[in-house]
């Protein structure tokens, strides 16, 4: 228990398993979100979250995984939820999480051309990446 | 020359006015602000309030909002514009037909804001010309109103080439 919250740590390899039983045998039939946390001194570097909830009993369960940096990816819920598709769009955005069958990680909140994971601890917090060039001081004049 | 023409008599005294071409096209542009909200974010409601019933822009010739930047000599940028958005904002103000004024409106069109990160424009005037911040996390509705004075004092002292570039 964390947070008044369930909280299962698990081997990344054993999410659909895990997830699927959830879903079938626990009733847990709403995905709420997944998102990462970055632990930079850590090894392995990523905690990716996944949050489910069921209607029927109203709670929820969240679901950590660690990832490497090396490799940072995950298996996609898109089989199980459809809701995970552009939740797990989101998540690649931000934390560079891969997601093993989701077939459209182009970037949704981001834009095409943007370099980097903006919510990496490592991403300078002032880095900019405009997509119009600034106006200098001699266009203003 | 028609018959009616040469009948036609000054019917009053004050047939015709003097005044400074300047000053005339200035008066009569500061009274007829049509402006184009570029709404983005939370600081629509405070623009919601300042053209509604109680603040009423309209007082001021500047409420009737164009739904085109073509129609529209004032843009008003209300809210934090970020990098993803300003292509959009650009495109906007360069359909707007010349004379056009910008205005900033709350702090994060001005400058961005407390969003100092990768997704937030520090400031439209990083990539259009701004002529009037109006500071403020909203600004309050008063002050919107002396922004908006303040443009139409500006407005009605500028010089308004109206033939070329020196008349």
């Amino acid at each position: 228990m964390a947070h008044g919250t369930l909280s299962l740590l698990i081997e990344p390899a054993r999410l659909l398993e895990v997830v699927r039983a959830l879903k079938d045998r626990f009733g847990f039939d709403m995905f709420l979100d997944v998102t990462a946390v970055d632990w930079p001194q850590r090894q392995p570097r990523f905690d990716v979250v996944w949050h489910f909830y069921s209607t029927r009993e109203r709670v929820r369960v969240r679901l950590k995984a660690r990832v490497p940096e090396a490799d940072p990816a995950a298996d996609s819920l898109t089989g199980l939820y459809g809701s995970a598709r552009f939740m797990e769009r989101e998540c690649h955005d931000m934390y560079g999480i891969a997601f093993r069958g989701n077939d459209d990680l182009r970037p949704i909140l981001l834009y095409e051309g943007f370099v980097g994971h903006p919510l990496r601890k490592d991403y300078p917090k002032q880095k900019e990446q405009p997509l119009v060039p600034y106006r200098t001081n001699e266009a203003a004049k | 020359m028609t018959a009616g023409a040469q009948e036609r008599r000054p019917s009053a005294a004050f047939e015709y006015l003097t005044t400074r071409k300047d000053e005339f096209v200035g008066w009569a542009r500061k009274f007829s602000l049509f402006p184009y909200p570029f709404v983005t974010a939370c600081c629509a409601m405070e623009f919601m309030s300042v053209s509604s019933t109680l603040y009423d822009t309209d007082r001021f010739g500047a409420a009737l909002p164009r739904f085109t930047p073509r129609q529209s000599d004032l843009l008003m940028v209300v809210g934090t514009v970020t990098h993803k958005q300003a292509p959009i904002l650009l495109k906007v103000y360069e359909q707007m037909c010349e004379p056009k004024w910008v205005i900033a409106f709350g702090v994060c069109a001005s400058s961005g804001g407390f969003y100092q990160n990768y997704a937030a424009l520090p400031g439209i005037d990083k990539i259009i010309p701004v002529d009037l911040y109006i500071p403020g996390c909203p600004p309050r509705p008063e002050m919107v109103i002396d922004g908006i004075m303040k443009l139409q004092d500006r407005i009605a002292r500028d010089r308004h080439p109206i033939i070329n570039e020196t008349f």
